[in-house]
């Protein structure tokens, strides 16, 4: 699964900015992951945990909040949560739509001494 | 003294840059990128070597073929006498920027038209990470079931095309084929929706008319672009 070279990822990103930070340890990573995104919360803390072990992330605490699928209707203008996987403006139900959020992949912060 | 770091930083912004890198590459290549992408077994080699056989006689086509071992599916098309280089991602699910950009040196770019990359065999992984390509096209066979769209939702929303394979087989498996074209529409209305059988060549005719287009708009394009 490709939850080991997104955590490869986090770590490399965790490690540039400790040292940026003069950090020594890192105790918590908060992330953020899009609903849509193809990433298993539960497998991903799993490769951390894997991949952190030897290095200055060992034990740290991954804070994952996962995002919901919500999109503009490029019609109407209305903004939406999809449910059920159905990207169709549920006011006027035009397909055309932009996704806002869903998507993300991110590092949003983290704690460290 | 614990401190919190604000970062905000995209997880996938290294591959990203990859992509980019390989994008620029192949624009000035001239070239048109196809990212091939389905579950194992669905047809995707048998597609490329099918469409490699409907389209030789107008198009240069190269195949960047990705496995996680063995280079059995790089010889099938070696066999079409077409540039194919092998990739092995050493257990990796799925392709990313950086071996794409790996392999580019063991194709002659400037004698092709088309690049085929034929993704590894998996439904999930291989949506999350860009290539640089121009499309993202994917392969459902009907052997799979019309639930499929429920299940791997960001691989039909991240794909221009999808191809339903197999459809020979259509009576012989419980699959329906208007659920599974309505389901993946629901997902993204934009999808591009062949029914195809790459043993049969049902269907084929229309998805290399649609993909000859491409190729000669990319062209018309690029040629526009330096008069
Ligand atoms: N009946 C039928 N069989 C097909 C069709 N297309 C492919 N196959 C068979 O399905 C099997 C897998 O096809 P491949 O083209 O190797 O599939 P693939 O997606 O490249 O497989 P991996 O690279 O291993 O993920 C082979 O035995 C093919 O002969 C089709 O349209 N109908
Ligand atoms: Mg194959
Ligand atoms: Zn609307």
């Amino acid at each position: 699964m490709h939850e080991m070279s997104i955590a490869q990822s986090i770590l490399d990103i965790i490690f540039q900015e400790s040292q940026n930070h003069k950090v020594s340890r890192v105790l918590s990573v908060s992330l953020k992951l899009g609903e849509l995104s193809a990433v298993q919360s539960e497998s991903l803390r799993f490769c951390f945990e894997l991949l952190s072990k030897g290095t200055l992330a060992e034990g740290a605490k991954l804070d994952i909040e996962r995002v919901q699928v919500t999109c503009q209707c490029q019609e109407c203008g209305s903004k939406f949560t999809v449910q059920e996987l159905v990207f169709t403006c549920p006011s006027c139900n035009s397909p055309k739509i932009d996704m806002l959020s869903g998507r993300e992949l991110s590092v949003e912060s983290f704690e460290g001494e | 003294m614990t401190l919190k770091i604000p970062v905000v930083r995209d997880i996938l912004a290294a591959n990203e840059r990859l992509a980019e890198d390989n994008r620029r590459i192949f624009r000035q290549a001239g070239l048109f990128v196809i990212n091939l992408m389905s579950g194992p077994g669905a047809g995707k080699t048998s597609l490329l070597e099918r469409t490699i056989d409907a389209l030789r006689q107008e198009i240069r086509m190269g195949v960047i073929e990705g496995d996680i071992q063995s280079s059995y599916d790089a010889e099938r098309i070696g066999q079409k006498g077409v540039q194919v280089v092998q990739l092995n991602t050493g257990g990796s699910c799925h392709l990313d920027g950086n071996m794409i950009k790996s392999s580019l040196d063991a194709l002659d770019l400037g004698n092709l038209d088309l690049l085929m990359v034929e993704n590894v065999g998996n439904l999930v992984c291989p949506a999350e990470f860009n290539l640089g390509e121009d499309m993202k096209a994917m392969i459902l066979s009907v052997a799979e079931g019309d639930d499929k769209p429920l299940k791997y939702p960001l691989m039909f929303q991240e794909s221009r095309v999808l191809l339903i394979n197999k459809i020979d087989l259509l009576p012989y498996v419980e699959c329906d084929v208007g659920k599974m074209r309505e389901r993946a529409l629901q997902l993204n209305a934009d999808l591009e929706i062949f029914e195809v059988s790459c043993r049969t060549g049902e269907g084929l005719d229309s998805w290399a008319d649609w993909l000859r287009q491409r190729v000669s708009d990319r062209k018309a394009e690029l040629d526009g672009a330096k008069t």
